[in-house]
Order: C-alpha cells, then sequence, then structure tokens
C-alpha cells in the first residue's frame, strides 16, 4: 500500500519539475519576445535570440511538456492498471535523471551546442541521455501494463503505447550523426534528405508530444472529472489507429516548395488533409462526452478546460493541415503565422489539458480538494484571452508580411523592400509580448492554486481507500 | 478476434509499431535508399576549413532560426532573392539549413552578393545600414580566435579535403573572418555553374541618362541615394566600404563610365571577379534592378553626376 504513496510522489515530482521548467520556458519566452522588437535585449555570447529561442522550444517541449506526459502517464496508467509501478525505484530514477538532463539541456543550448534540427538541437552525449530515461520510461510502463489487474487496456493506455513507440523511433533516426568531439557532431544525413528526415521528426515529435499524450490526459481525465462516460468506444477506435497511421506520412508539408522532390510534398498534403477526419473524430467524442449536460461548463470548473483544450485541438488540427495546401503554404510558410498556429496547440490544447489534469491530480494524491476555484477560473480565462490575442495577432501579421513579400508595383518591380515589411511588425510583436504577459499571469496563478492545494492537503500513507484513488 | 488485440499489449504495440511506421517506410525511409535524395550539383565544392569554421559558428548562433536559406520557386521571392534552390546544392549540409522562419530575409543567395567588408560592418552593428532592424550586433566574434585544431578535427568527422596549409592559415583569424567567409560560399555553385549570372543581364535601354539634369530628378536621386547607395559609397561619393564615385577611378581604372554602364551595375549588381565594361570587380554589388524603377535608376545617376560635379 505504501508502493502508491512512493508512486504518488514521483508522480508530484514529475509535475513540480514540470512546472518549474515552464516557468522557465515561459519566462524566456517573454524574453526572447522582447528581442524581437528590442535587440538591445540580446546579451551576447549566451542571450542572443538565436540561442534563447532553441532554450524556449526545448525547455517547454521537453521540460514542460515531457515532465508533465511523464508524470501524468505514471499516474494513469497505475490507475487503468489497477496495481502501483512494477518499478517505483526506477521511476523515482527517472525523476532525478530527467531534472539532471533538462538543466544540462538548458545549459548546453546557452553555451551554442546545436545541431540545429528544430526540436532536436541537443548534443550527441545528451541525445544518449534521452534515449535512456525514454527507455527507463517505456521499461516501466510496459512493465505495469503487462503486470495489470486490469484485462482490457483503456484508450489512454493505447496512445501511451504508441507514444512511447513512436517518440523513440523518431529522437533515435533524426539524431544519428558523427560526434566531432564531445560537443559538436554532424548529422549522419546531408541536403534534401536531411530536410526530409528532420521534417518527418519534426512533425511528429509534434504528434507524439502534444497530440497523442495529451489525448491520453484528454480520454482519461474528461471522464474522470465529469463523471460522464465516453461517448462513443467504436469512434475512439477509429480514431486512434487512422490517426497513428496517417500522421507520420505528413512531414514534408512542412519542406512545400522546397527542392524536396514533388511527390513526397504532395503526399504529405494529401495525408495532412485526410488528418482532420481522425483528429475531429476526437473532438467529437469529446464534444458528444459532455452533451448529455453542457450545465458543466458552468457549473464544474475543469469541464470548461477540457472543452476550450479539444475545441483548440480542432481548430489546430484544421488550420495545419490548411496551412499545408500549396496555395496556403506560399502565402504564410516563412511568417509569424506559423508561431501563431504553433502557440495555439500549446497554450491552448496542450498546456490547458495538462493544466486541468493536473488539477485533477494534486487534490486526488493530497487527499484534498481544489484550494481555490475562483483562482482556477481567473487561471482559465487569462490564459484564454492571452492565447487568443497571441495567436490572432500572429496570424494577422502573418499574412501582411506575406503579402508585403509578395506585392509588385505597376512596373513589375519589388513594392517592398525586406526591410519595410520587417517595420511594419513591429506594432504586432509589442502585441505579442502583451500576450505573453497576460497568458504568464494566467499561469501564475495556476501555480499559486497548485501550491496552495498542497499546502492544504498532505499525502496520506494510505492513500487508496478500496483501490486506487 | 480483433477486440483481443486491446487485452494483449505486446500484440497492441506490435500491431501499432507496423501502422505507425508504414509511413515512415514510404516517405522517408525509401526515398533515402533512392540517388534523387542525393543529387549533387557538379561543381558544389566541400566546405573549405574556413568556410566550415563560418557554418559551425552559424549552427552554434542558431542564425537558422531567423534566416531560411531555400528560396522557393515563386517569382517575387526569385526576384528580392535570386534563383530559386535546387536540390542539387546541399550535398554537403550535414545537417541542411533552411530554416523555417524568415525574421531576417533568406540567405541561400548571399554568397558573394556584398564585399567581405559590409558584412563585417553589417555584423558589428546591423542598425548602421538598416536602422529599423532588429538583428543581434555579433561584433563581439572577432574577439574570439579560431581554433585550427578543433577545425581540423571537425574536417575530418565529415571526411572533407584540407590542406596542412589551409589549417595553418586559420592560426589567427577570428570568428568574424569565419562566418563572413561562410556567408560568401552560401549559394554560389548555382550562379557560378551559369558562368557569372543566372538571370539574363538587363541592359541599359539608353546610352545617355534621359533624366539628366533634370531637378526633379536629380532630388529624387538624393534621397534614394541615401536610402540605397549611401552607407557602402559615402554620402557624397566619397567611398567606404565601396569605392569611390567622385575621384574619376571606376571600377579601378582611371576613367569614367558611361551612363548606361551605371544603369546596368545599379540595376544587374555583380560579384568580385567578373568583367564590368572591360574592368574586373573585386568586390560584389548587389542588384537593385527588383527594387528601384528604371527612372529611380536614372534619377540615381542623375544624383550621382552631380556629386562628380558633372
Amino acid at each position: 500500500m505504501s508502493d502508491y504513496q512512493y508512486d504518488n510522489q514521483t508522480v508530484k515530482g514529475f509535475i513540480l519539475s514540470s512546472i518549474f521548467w515552464g516557468v522557465v520556458g515561459i519566462v524566456i519566452g517573454l524574453w526572447i519576445s522582447i528581442q524581437m522588437w528590442a535587440p538591445s535585449w540580446n546579451v551576447p555570447p549566451f542571450f542572443t535570440f538565436g540561442r534563447m529561442r532553441v532554450v524556449h522550444t526545448n525547455g517547454l517541449a521537453f521540460g514542460f511538456g515531457v515532465g508533465a506526459i511523464f508524470g501524468i502517464f505514471y499516474y494513469i496508467t497505475m490507475r487503468l492498471t489497477k496495481r502501483p509501478l512494477v518499478f517505483p525505484g526506477l521511476a523515482r530514477f527517472h525523476l532525478y535523471l530527467f531534472n539532471a538532463a533538462i538543466a544540462l539541456a538548458a545549459i548546453s543550448l546557452f553555451a551554442g551546442m546545436n545541431q540545429s534540427l528544430e526540436y532536436a538541437e541537443l548534443e550527441w552525449p545528451l541525445d544518449i541521455v534521452v534515449v535512456i530515461l525514454w527507455v527507463m520510461f517505456a521499461v516501466n510502463i510496459f512493465g505495469t501494463i503487462m503486470k495489470r489487474r486490469e484485462e482490457q487496456m483503456y484508450i489512454s493506455l493505447w496512445y501511451i503505447i504508441a507514444t512511447v513507440i513512436a517518440v523513440a523511433v523518431l529522437y533515435i533516426v533524426n539524431n544519428l550523426a558523427v560526434p566531432a568531439g564531445l560537443f559538436k557532431s554532424y548529422s549522419l544525413f546531408a541536403g534534401i534528405n536531411s530536410a526530409n528526415v528532420q521534417w518527418w521528426y519534426g512533425h511528429n515529435a509534434v504528434g507524439f508530444i502534444f497530440t497523442t499524450p495529451i489525448l491520453a490526459m484528454f480520454y482519461y481525465f474528461l471522464p474522470k472529472s465529469t463523471g460522464l462516460p465516453i461517448f462513443s468506444h467504436r469512434l475512439s477506435i477509429i480514431a486512434f489507429w487512422s490517426l497513428v497511421f496517417a500522421y507520420l506520412w505528413t512531414g514534408a508539408h512542412h519542406l512545400v516548395y522546397t527542392p524536396l522532390p514533388d511527390w513526397i510534398q504532395t503526399l504529405a498534403i494529401a495525408f495532412s488533409l485526410f488528418l482532420i477526419a481522425p483528429s475531429w473524430g476526437s473532438v467529437v467524442n469529446g464534444y458528444y462526452t459532455v452533451a448529455p449536460d453542457w450545465s458543466r461548463m458552468r457549473t464544474h470548473y475543469l469541464t470548461k478546460f477540457f472543452i476550450l483544450g479539444i475545441t483548440f485541438y480542432g481548430l489546430q488540427t484544421v488550420q495545419g493541415p490548411t496551412q499545408a495546401i500549396r496555395v496556403v503554404s506560399q502565402l504564410i510558410h516563412f511568417t509569424d503565422w506559423v508561431p501563431g498556429h504553433v502557440h495555439m496547440g500549446t497554450m491552448g490544447w496542450v498546456t490547458m489539458t495538462a493544466a486541468a489534469s493536473i488539477y485533477y491530480i494534486i487534490p486526488k494524491i493530497y487527499n484534498t480538494e481544489i484550494y481555490s476555484v475562483k483562482v482556477a477560473n481567473t487561471h482559465f480565462y487569462l490564459v484564454l484571452i492571452g492565447q487568443l490575442m497571441f495567436s490572432i495577432t500572429m496570424w494577422i501579421t502573418g499574412i501582411q508580411q506575406g503579402a508585403l513579400w509578395k506585392a509588385v508595383n505597376p512596373d513589375g518591380t519589388l513594392k517592398y523592400t525586406f526591410m519595410e515589411g520587417l517595420a511594419k511588425n513591429y506594432p504586432y510583436w509589442h502585441m505579442r509580448t502583451l500576450s505573453g504577459i497576460i497568458f504568464t499571469l494566467g499561469m501564475l496563478f495556476f501555480i499559486y492554486n497548485v501550491f496552495m492545494t498542497m499546502r492544504r492537503g498532505s499525502i496520506p500513507a494510505l492513500s487508496r481507500k478500496g483501490g486506487v484513488r | 478476434m480483433a477486440s483481443d488485440i486491446y487485452r494483449k499489449p505486446i500484440m497492441f504495440a506490435l500491431v501499432s509499431a507496423v501502422v505507425i511506421l508504414v509511413g515512415t517506410f514510404v516517405t522517408m525511409f525509401i526515398p533515402m535508399m533512392t540517388p534523387q535524395m542525393h543529387p549533387r550539383l557538379e561543381n558544389l565544392m566541400p566546405y573549405t576549413p574556413l568556410q566550415l569554421a563560418g557554418r559551425d559558428i552559424y549552427q552554434r548562433e542558431g542564425c537558422n532560426n531567423c534566416h531560411t536559406q531555400t528560396v522557393r520557386p515563386l517569382r517575387t521571392e526569385v526576384m528580392r532573392y535570386g534563383e530559386y534552390s535546387k536540390a542539387g546544392e546541399f550535398a554537403y549540409d550535414y545537417p541542411f539549413l533552411w530554416g523555417s522562419k524568415r525574421t531576417g530575409p533568406d540567405l541561400a543567395r548571399i554568397g558573394k552578393k556584398y564585399p567581405d567588408a559590409w558584412h563585417e560592418r553589417h555584423f558589428e552593428n546591423p542598425r548602421e545600414f538598416y536602422p529599423e532592424s532588429n538583428m543581434p550586433s555579433y561584433g563581439w566574434l572577432k574577439m574570439h580566435a579560431l581554433d585550427p585544431a578543433s577545425v581540423r578535427s571537425h574536417m575530418d568527422a565529415l571526411a572533407f579535403p584540407y590542406t596542412q596549409d589551409e589549417i595553418s592559415a586559420l592560426q589567427g583569424r577570428t570568428e568574424m573572418d569565419a562566418i563572413v567567409a561562410y556567408m560568401q560560399v552560401v549559394g554560389t555553385a548555382v550562379t557560378k555553374k551559369a558562368g557569372g549570372d543566372v538571370k539574363p543581364r538587363v541592359s541599359a535601354p539608353e546610352v545617355r541618362n534621359p533624366l539628366a539634369g533634370d531637378p526633379a530628378a536629380t532630388a529624387a536621386g538624393k534621397e534614394l541615394y541615401g536610402e540605397n547607395c549611401s552607407v557602402c559609397h559615402g554620402a557624397s561619393g566619397e567611398g567606404d566600404i565601396g569605392p569611390s564615385l567622385v575621384d574619376g577611378m571606376f571600377l579601378y581604372v582611371e576613367g569614367d563610365l558611361e551612363d548606361e554602364d551605371y544603369f546596368e551595375m545599379i540595376y544587374n549588381g555583380s560579384e568580385e571577379g567578373n568583367v564590368e565594361a572591360g574592368r574586373v570587380m573585386q568586390g560584389g554589388m548587389p542588384a537593385f534592378g527588383e527594387e528601384l524603377s528604371k527612372d529611380e535608376i536614372w534619377s540615381i545617376i542623375a544624383f550621382i553626376r552631380t556629386l562628380q560635379g558633372k
């Protein structure tokens, strides 16, 4: 029985670590958003935009995102298998190694050790540590599932298994490199082939870190927190298999109009459009789950986190495929539209769903209630407003940039120099910093709420009464 | 029974691995095994030690977070940056550095567009050239010396050819020298191939400047000169990064050029080593033909003539 207590502390450790790295990542995000309009905020050599942007993306994807995934997956897996983790000591070591790795990752990126592969910037020694971390995680998850005390595997476990497999393959292949010293390596792949491998990875890292794990949380915590069963099991089966099948065909939509062979681009665009169906399979399933009682949006604070989260997922998965189409890509690719798109997914879908899951977990393992629903609601509206302002601002400036780059005079000359186009971004970039501050304020309310909940409760010696809580 | 799979985790993991990886095989693994994915332009050369050291700095500083290195085959993009990117240009790029965002301009055709001195000054203070630029300053690269031994080990890791002399020559060179050398080689395999220019050169429509002496044109030319030319040729044409326009020397040879030669130089730009009006270029000058109208170019020439007292 004390096993659960031990495992709960590991879960808590991951959640708090994830929040810590989330704060670091968000603060750096604010800083680099200021660098966009105030170049004096670049402090060479360590704190220039080129180095800090990768600390922002890696800090939030791996520190916040993967940290939360590790903790929440351990929590979900124990509940869905009705048993503690098979290797609790390994999970605890996993937690320590994870934090050491993220700290070293941040330092190495500030120092400029960078493979120049988006979301795979870490140099080879840290890549090895990441693989070790992932294997430790996989061993515990699979081991626990193998020894489960519940025959049927629930939907969330499917997504967890898919995540563990896909991320392992993606990460290892894209990071294959020839070392040239301890802090430098060169990719095994060159030229257009390296572009194809990188975006196969880059797109699917998004798929299997920001989509499938978050769906695992969504499918578990939405029914748990609302008490309403998932609307259609059959729909979730169809959505799962078609999603994981189609995802890995689509990476080349990041390379539209590049010298990559056209057929790979076209295939990627076609599968991107197809992906709308399985994505919306989950969206519809979520909506119909709450449909019997929409008043919960008003009366139960977590419901609106999950429903707004899945709504942003739905918008994201329509916008993404739209961007893949050539006629749209040629206008908005390389512009600020793209960060607008990404941040709707990360600030809207991922952060909202993960925060709601944490709101559910923390009172459970502390055997108490949430500290304040009012604070949670304030958190909700601030992150919602911050994220909407951010994304909408970036979409507008992105379209403007794309249009200015394409504008020609009647005599056929280009209407705007690059610099004229850039200068018109400044008001929007100011606006983005403001949106980021609002979003950060919301996250501070979240952190306050989590800490106050922890202070109020205590991890009891017996954290299960007739089963796992 | 199909539904059994949800009770058998190993079976489930195997089936989902296969389902997940089909797309990987078709779009990534199979193409990788074909020559289609490994093209190389005939005259593409591996990086020299100095250029590779520069490319390492480009990677280290995360330049690819704000600059792309691929020109899409779109009309305005080719006008702005130059010939669209070819598959065979990147064979020695481990990995590619195409980037995904243009906070700054594309750099796929930056090689030889400007003289070295332009790059150094621009790296030191981008706002000297473009007051509204948001690029960080990189003057500090001048204070960092290259380490020949580490550059050599990087060349070895890539199996790029080099001579001992090239490595020795790195002694005393700075990171600034290296990144400028890298800038000057990016995207040059394509232009070299066509023997100078990919785009057909535009000839001046007139031999004599039709706007010569026109006061309105001269005034407009003065403004355009200030925006486009003075940063390299000096506010009064006295020369700086680029040569003087008022000392009677043109392209390093005594003797003025015709209006049409001025026009063609401004419209088409040129690169080091090209022969213009029978004289050999010693540095690059960017083309302005896609940004300035013909009348604007004639106006600038009219203004330059006033600087020369003509």
